[in-house]
């Protein structure tokens, strides 16, 4: 028994050293860096923040700009020092409950709210509840295909692929497209991965494609994606390793994700195919047109995005909004809100293309500073 | 170990003297013992008296227990009452139909058949794939390897069970299945006319398979399986396994003889435990499987498709509304049913065993 000891010791010691050096070449590791993409149009605007208010402030909502609120949260500790936001990515639906029954300070939501919504938003608020849209971020038609380092996609052929009614890389309906005549498209099976969990990707791309290619894409928008074709994988990283394990596979994915051996798509709306970057997302932002015009309630009208043409601007994005009251009962919970969201839309914009969103240009800049001074 | 089970008969004499001592023990001690135990006597006499220690020791155990029962009742409460609205607003048989469509709650049509059949399917494979590989380490570890040896190769399977299951879940899509892939691929092709290894529904994937799932699974379970049994046969009675030598029995006689008869009940409790373990894991199967869409599961090793417990884990996070949050709860409450199932079947077995 005695000699057994120190060997046993021996044993634990050397089986951590094994689990320490698996975790050293664990490939998942090096996934979280995030692409530096092109530079991003500065949104050069700054604002002065007048600091003070409650701390922390209550937030909850979409999980899908977790972290660019933690990015934000960190410049807001940079610039008023002490003060915090506490944010629960618990989902849209959640935040705009939360919101509406009173609990938090303000919401998140993938969706601007509305109707029925909106009414309860008022009645929390005692006054108009707005939408103000802090975080960009586009999604990528995102490929594997060896030998095709350049497709270029129209939103009816998209929708034909992801709804199962073109099967094969070397349709000509994709060879038709102006920019991929000279590619040697394989004949292999296209394997069409989508989000088998929901999520507001989905319900985004789906409503692009309802938007886009109306004729072409029947099954309708939602969180669940209604193609019928293809397998679903979990989450962004789920689709994109289950792309890249086969050639001939095709997704939907936030564009922080389309790298390493994914390529993004060009989209090609009726002016030519435009490539993903934040550039040529900030184009799409800049010619956006908001839902309720002159108000300070600043809903993007996404459908126009979707279906506009402009020439080299990337239309397939999805916006998340923060859900504020124009006027707090607490003028503490109001200074604070407005504090942090002012540093949000300046020194908070240009960290998040490390993290796949794009900056918002400086045209809806303006309008979120006004509006968010416009809070009381 | 062999030493405690082997001095236990002789323990009534107190250290020294213990030759001369042949005296049946329980006779004496109210008779003849007054000069060495004084209170002893006064305890017989007052046979009732109980000492607050002992009072509240077992009031505290007894609460436990009942802590314990109340809980699970609660649990199977809690799932049932948030399951029956959903179950009301259902337009679909619940037990029958494959389809999950839940997202609208004036519309919902769900059932849990697919789930059920993947949960159960690659719960057999992890089982079939993990039983006897446990089976030989517990031995290994008990029969054959030196001692020296065995300890520190029982803790590191230990270890095994320290992984939390998204890192297994991880290593299985990310690097297992890439590795596995060709013999996967082979096997699919070679054998596709049996039925169990047709080209499943996520074709042309072989990744993302209940066949790399139910492989994965079996890892994740081999460390409580080998763990209980090791335990069980360690505890083979030395009289047998001397017994046996003595006949002329060689080492794999002694074992077939002796250890495995011995620790057949617990060798199965401890593979139920490991099946329920299975049942209800979670993250590792949402990160590996595949989700077809549009067709059902068709009992292929290659089949793609969601557990209970993972289509909860993928969709947790959307829940906004009660009643199609209640759709997953029963989908729960169902998973809940099957382990309990499962337990009750793993005791019985063990309680028959025990018999003989």
């Amino acid at each position: 028994m005695k000699i057994m000891r120190p060997l046993s010791a021996v044993g634990i010691v050397a089986s951590a050293a094994l689990v320490l050096a698996a975790c050293g070449t664990d490939p998942a590791a090096s996934n979280s860096s995030g692409s530096s993409s092109a530079a991003a149009p500065a949104a050069t605007e700054t604002a002065d923040v007048q600091c003070g208010g409650k701390s922390p402030l209550s937030a909850e909502g979409s999980s899908a700009q977790k972290n660019a609120i933690d990015i934000f949260t960190l410049e807001y500790g940079k610039k008023c020092s002490g003060q915090k936001v506490n944010y629960n990515p618990s989902g849209s639906g959640a935040g705009v409950k939360q919101f509406n029954a009173n609990q938090i300070d303000f919401g998140g939501s993938d969706s601007p709210i509305k109707d029925a919504d909106a009414a309860a938003a008022k009645a929390r608020c005692a006054s108009d509840a707005w939408n103000i849209p802090l975080v960009v971020g586009p999604i990528a038609v995102a490929y594997k295909l060896s030998g095709v380092d350049k497709l270029v996609l129209t939103p009816s052929v998209t929708a034909k692929i992801f709804s199962g009614a073109i099967t094969k890389w070397n349709d000509p309906a994709i060879k038709a497209v102006k920019g991929n005549e000279s590619l040697n498209l394989p004949d292999k099976a296209i394997q069409v991965v989508s989000r088998a969990d929901e999520s507001g990707t989905t319900d985004n791309f789906q409503k692009y494609l309802g938007a886009a290619a109306k004729a072409d894409w029947t099954k309708g928008a939602g969180k669940k994606f209604n193609g019928g074709v293809g397998n679903g994988a979990q989450g962004s990283n789920g689709v994109a390793t289950a792309v890249k394990a086969s050639d001939g596979g095709i997704t939907y994915v936030e564009g922080a994700f389309a790298k390493d051996g994914l390529t993004p798509a060009l989209i090609d709306s009726g002016s030519g195919g435009v490539e993903l970057t934040s550039a040529n997302v900030a184009k799409s932002l800049d010619a956006a047109k908001f839902l309720k015009d002159g108000s300070n309630d600043l809903a993007l009208d996404l459908n126009g995005i979707y279906a506009s043409n402009t020439p080299g601007a990337y239309p397939l994005l999805l916006t998340t909004y923060e859900i504020v009251c124009s006027k707090y009962a607490n003028p503490d919970v109001a200074k604070a809100v407005k504090a942090f969201l002012t540093v949000a839309a300046t020194a908070g914009q240009e960290p998040l293309s490390a993290k796949g969103y794009v900056p918002i240009p400086q045209s809806l800049q303006t309008k979120v500073l006004a509006a968010v001074k416009a809070i009381s | 170990m062999s030493e405690s089970s082997s001095t236990r008969t002789p323990t009534g004499d107190p250290g020294g003297r213990s030759s001369s001592v042949t005296t049946p023990p329980e006779v004496p001690i109210s008779e003849q013992a007054a000069p060495p135990a004084d209170k002893q006597p006064p305890a017989a006499e007052k046979p009732k008296k109980v000492r607050p220690g002992d009072r509240i020791f077992q009031n505290l155990t007894t609460g436990a227990g009942i802590f314990v029962v109340g809980l699970i009742g609660l649990i199977g409460l809690f799932l049932l009452i948030q399951a029956i609205p959903a179950l009301q607003a259902n337009k679909a048989n619940f037990l029958t139909n494959h389809g999950w469509s839940t997202s609208d709650p004036a519309n919902m049509s769900f059932g849990i058949l697919d789930l059920l059949e993947v949960t159960v399917a690659t719960s057999v494979v992890a089982l079939i794939i993990a039983m006897p590989v446990s089976l030989g380490i517990a031995l290994f570890l008990t029969q054959y390897a030196p001692p020296r040896l065995a300890r520190p190769f029982a803790y590191v399977i230990d270890l095994l069970a320290a992984v939390p299951s998204i890192i297994f879940g991880l290593w299985g899509i990310l690097v297992f299945a890439p590795a596995i892939e060709p013999f996967a691929q082979w096997v699919n092709e070679t054998f596709s006319w049996f039925p169990i290894l047709a080209p499943g529904n996520v074709a042309p994937s072989v990744r993302g398979t209940i066949f790399t799932a139910g492989i994965v699974l079996a890892v994740m379970i081999l460390p409580i399986i080998t763990s209980l049994s090791r335990e069980v046969f360690e505890r083979t009675p030395t009289p047998h396994i001397e017994g046996a030598l003595a006949l002329g029995a060689t080492r794999w006689e002694v074992i077939r003889t002796t250890v495995l008869p011995f620790g057949k009940a617990g060798y199965v409790g401890a593979s139920m435990l490991g099946l329920g373990r299975a049942l209800g894991e979670t993250i590792a199967l949402a990160v590996i499987l595949l989700i077809p869409q549009g067709k059902n599961f068709d009992w292929s090793l290659f089949d793609g498709g969601a557990t209970f417990a993972s289509k909860i884990a993928a969709n947790y996070s959307e829940f906004n509304n009660e009643v199609s949050a209640g759709a997953y709860i029963a989908a729960g409450l169902v998973l809940f049913v099957l382990t309990f199932v499962v337990n009750f079947a793993a005791r019985s077995i063990i309680g028959d065993k025990k018999g003989d």
